[in-house]
Order: C-alpha cells, then structure tokens, then sequence
C-alpha cells in the first residue's frame, strides 16, 4: 500500500476518484483548499484506489493520510 | 451612528476601528476560533465569538451574525472586503432587522455582482466595456462560435466570478474545450450560479481602477484612479496611486467614465469601477467592486481622506463631505500586500510568525491584523499586512520602500517580501510601464 497525503493544512474541496480506479503518476485526486487557493493533490505512481479516508468539507491537516493506492 | 458591528476580521476589522475611536463610534468584532488572539479582537468595544474556524461556520454566518448585531442593539455594519461585502442577501437581511448596510443598496449589490448585468447597465450608460457576450453562453457550441467571433485570446468568465476566481484565458478552441465544464461546474460551486460568458482577452493590458462615492441626494465624486497591474493569478500584489504611464486625458476621461457608471446605477458609499486599459490607452468596464477596496489606503494618501469615515457619513443619510472640486491629490502612494506564502511559487505558507519587524515610521502606513506570535491559519486570506508607502515624487515613494522593505522582516512563515523587493529593482516597475503580465516575465527570484 502506498500512503497519500496532504502536503499541507487545508479543507478538502473536491475527491475526484472513487475506490477502486486505476490512477496514473501525476493524476490529480483531491483539490485541497488552504487560504483561498486550490491545492491539486497528484499522486506519484501509477495504482488503484484502494482506500480514501478524507471526505470533501473536511479539514486535513499537513501530514494526514488522504487515500493508499494498491 | 453610535455603534457598528464589523462582520469581519484582521486587518481590515483593525482598520475600520481605528477610524471609529477618532470618531467615537464603539464597534462591536466578531472572531472565530481561528482568530480569538488576533489584535483586532482585543481593540474592539465588544468582541463576540462568532463561530468555528471555517468562513462558512463564521463570518459567512448570516444568522449568527444578525443575532450579535441585535443582542449589541448596533446602528449599522460594516462588511469590510471579502466575506459578505458584496452579498446582497445579507444586505437585504440587515435591512429586514432594521439595520443599516453600511454600503450600496441592495439592488446596486445585485446588478454589479453579476458580471453580465452589470456589462449591460455600462453599455446603457455608454461607458466602453470589453468586447464579448451579452447573454449567457448556452452550451460549448455556442462559446465556441462565439470566441470565433471575437477573435483569440478570449477570457471564459463566470458571470458571478471576483477575486480572481471562476475565469480562463483561452487560447484557441481547444482551451475552451478544456476548461468550459470545469469552469461551470466551479462557477456553480463557488458563486451559486453556472452562467458563463466570454470576453476579449486584451493583452499587455493595464488594470486601471478609480474610487468613486456617492451619497443617497444623487451626488457622485471620483477620487482618482489607481493602476493594480501587478498581479498574481489574478490577484492584485502591488498598486500605486495615481497610475504612472498614463497622459492627463486619460486620467481625465477614465474619472469622468467611473463617475458616469456609478450615476447610472444610482451608487451611494464607497466603490470602485475597474478598467483594463490597452497600450493606446483605450479602457474597457470590467467590473464594479461594490465596497470598500484593500487597497483604499492609496488613495486616502494621495488624498487626506479618510474612506471609512466619508462611509459612517453616507450610511447615516448625510450628504458627501466634500464636492469633486474640493477633492485634490498630491504626492504618490504605492500599496505592497505582504503574503503568508512562498516568494517563488506564491504558494500558501500558514503557521506561526515567530519574528515580526514591520515598525510604523514616517512616510510609511502599516496595516496589519497580525504580529509576532500569532498563528496564521489556513482558513482564510494569505493577506498579513499592507505597507503603504508615500513620498512627494513616485521616485522617492519607490526610494522609501526599497529600504523599508529591505529593513522589514517577518519570520516562522514564508513570505513574499523577497518578491516585492525585487518587484521594486526591475526597470519595468521603476519606468511605470508595467502590465499584468509583469510577473511573468519577472527572473525568478533564486535566494
């Protein structure tokens, strides 16, 4: 399992996979929002979307596990 | 009035108290949880929490914020920029529970929130305004069709869009195809409304603005107009008042426009009409800010105004203080929005400010909701201070802030002091014939 994670504190604007997707290296899966701005989190491999424990609204903080790739 | 409620926070809260104590005004601040320790809470007659950190759990809380402005028995509130400055709900709201908006009236916070209305009502006025669409663009077909007809770049807008957010610059059809779902849905998010619309981009443009006011007898003054060129994603960095570059028939034309564009709509209180201005000097309407600006200070520089105050006055009914005549400028002020973020990326930076460094001293205004040991959160704007620096000439304005921003520091967190400095050593900024695509063509900063 590889983790994903928030570069930085922020809220959870938009989760663009679902469990179960195949996700390709520099894919965008979450927008995070942290002072106004819109933060595309990428993912570094290539993967399927094993877990996702955000949910968008919820504030993460710099460091919390978004989602793991199998 | 007697007593405000200020339905906001740092800098502008401080910036709006200050004028209130002067006057003997008690104002009542309302805080989050985020910003309980901030100094701005502590100035304040009475401060009310007003909910959890998040905007829409506090200061976009229309209900919670109506039920403090009762409980303190406030005259008026102030939205400040930002947050609910330029929601005509929460205007139409206070109106309800007897409260005066200090702003515009709520039909005029309307009609100027929604980019396409308000390119209606400048082009009745016979205000110029960018070449583009009149209506809601239907489908992509028809952006498509239409961004032919204007000819490329075109601008992709959200009708409802500000602050930067909700627009696109295409560059051929494929951009459009790219980005007009996105855009949309993003317009649908952010601004409750889908309607799109597209505009001619006008390159090596210059973002011209002028402040006007007006009062409920039918007057309107400008008070001359302030170049914001200097931008990133679409933000303002940098402005200067009066714009350098620019011939006196300009100046001239641009104020009178602004004014003509604010008796059409009946304006009262403070505002700003934006224009982008090509390199011979033809302007275009963008839009209309229906508040009080952040970057107001320059103009109260190059003035002796005091906006805050001529804004108590036109929301308690009395006429403007001054007529156009009476309204002169002199010297040149130049505003530098100091960013919690990275200097190279301009990527936000929050945490806590372990060194703060930014003295008050002559020739320099220092607006700030923050100090040392104070923790800037993700939850709002970047914007930490505004060093407004003045001088008689534009030259010994640029003097003045070189070295105070080269004495200046703010440490814990990155900001983007190292950018402004060196904003202020490249020959476009000094000749004053920079564009909004200056930071661009900036060298990247390498310390």
């Amino acid at each position: 399992m590889k983790k994903v994670e928030a570069a930085m504190a922020g809220t959870v604007w938009k989760v663009l996979v679902e469990v179960g997707d195949e996700v390709t290296a520099g894919q965008t899966v979450i927008i995070l929002e942290s002072m106004k701005m819109e933060i595309p989190v990428e993912v570094m491999m290539d993967g399927k979307v094993a877990s996702i424990s955000t949910a968008e609204g919820e504030f993460v903080n710099d460091g919390d596990v978004l989602l793991e790739l199998e | 009035m007697q007593k405000i409620l200020i339905a906001n926070r740092g800098e502008i809260a401080e910036r709006i108290i200050r004028t209130c104590q002067r006057l003997g005004v008690e104002t009542v601040a309302i805080y989050s949880d985020a910003d309980k320790d901030l100094p701005y809470v502590q100035q304040a007659t009475v401060a009310r929490h007003v909910g959890e950190a998040p905007p829409q759990k506090s200061y976009l809380n229309v209900e919670r914020i109506l039920e403090i402005a009762k409980e303190e028995n406030v005259d008026g509130v102030h939205p400040g920029y930002g947050f609910l400055s330029e929601n005509g709900e929460f205007a139409q709201a206070l109106q309800d529970a007897g409260l005066t908006f200090i702003g515009p009236s709520v039909d005029v916070i309307k009609l100027m929130g929604d980019k396409l209305s308000s390119r209606r009502a400048m082009i009745k006025a016979g205000v110029p305004v960018v070449p583009g669409s009149e209506q809601p663009v239907e489908s992509l077909e028809e952006a498509l069709l239409l961004a032919e007809e204007i000819g490329f770049p075109v601008m992709l807008k959200a009708s409802g869009g500000g602050g930067g957010i909700g627009m696109h610059r295409c560059e051929n059809k494929q951009d459009i195809e790219n980005t007009y779902e996105q855009t949309k849905k993003r317009a649908k998010a952010y601004f409750k409304n889908e309607d799109m619309f597209i505009e001619k981009y006008v390159g090596n443009a210059k973002h011209i603005e002028v402040q006007i006011f007006g009062d409920a007898h039918g007057n309107v003054v400008h008070m001359f107009e302030r170049n914001c060129s200097v931008q990133r994603r679409n933000q303002k960095v940098i402005e200067e008042a009066q714009s350098p570059a620019m011939s006196e028939e300009t100046r001239i034309k641009i104020c009178e426009a602004a004014v003509l564009a604010a008796k059409e709509v009946g304006y009262k209180n403070a505002g700003t009409v934006e224009f982008i201005m090509d390199e011979e000097e033809n302007f275009y309407f963008l839009e209309m800010n229906t508040r009080l600006q952040v970057e107001h200070p320059i103009t109260e520089c190059i003035t002796g105004l005091d906006l805050v105050e001529w804004q108590l006055h036109v929301a308690a009914g009395e006429r403007l203080p001054l007529q156009q005549e009476e309204i002169t400028s002199a010297g040149h002020a130049i505003e530098f929005r100091l960013y919690a973020e990275d200097p190279v990326k301009f990527f936000p930076s929050p945490g806590l400010i372990t060194k703060w460094h930014l003295p008050s001293v002559e020739g320099v205004r220092v607006d700030s909701g923050y100090g040392p040991d104070l923790k800037v959160t993700p939850f709002y704007d970047p914007m930490i201070a505004k060093i407004i620096v003045s001088g008689e000439t534009r030259e010994a304005a640029i003097n003045r802030a070189k070295k105070y921003l080269t004495a200046a520091s703010v440490e814990g967190i990155k900001t983007n002091l190292p950018f402004l400095i060196r904003a202020l050593e490249t020959e476009q900024f000094v000749s004053g014939h920079y564009h909004t695509g200056f930071i661009q063509s900036m060298n990247p900063i390498t310390t």
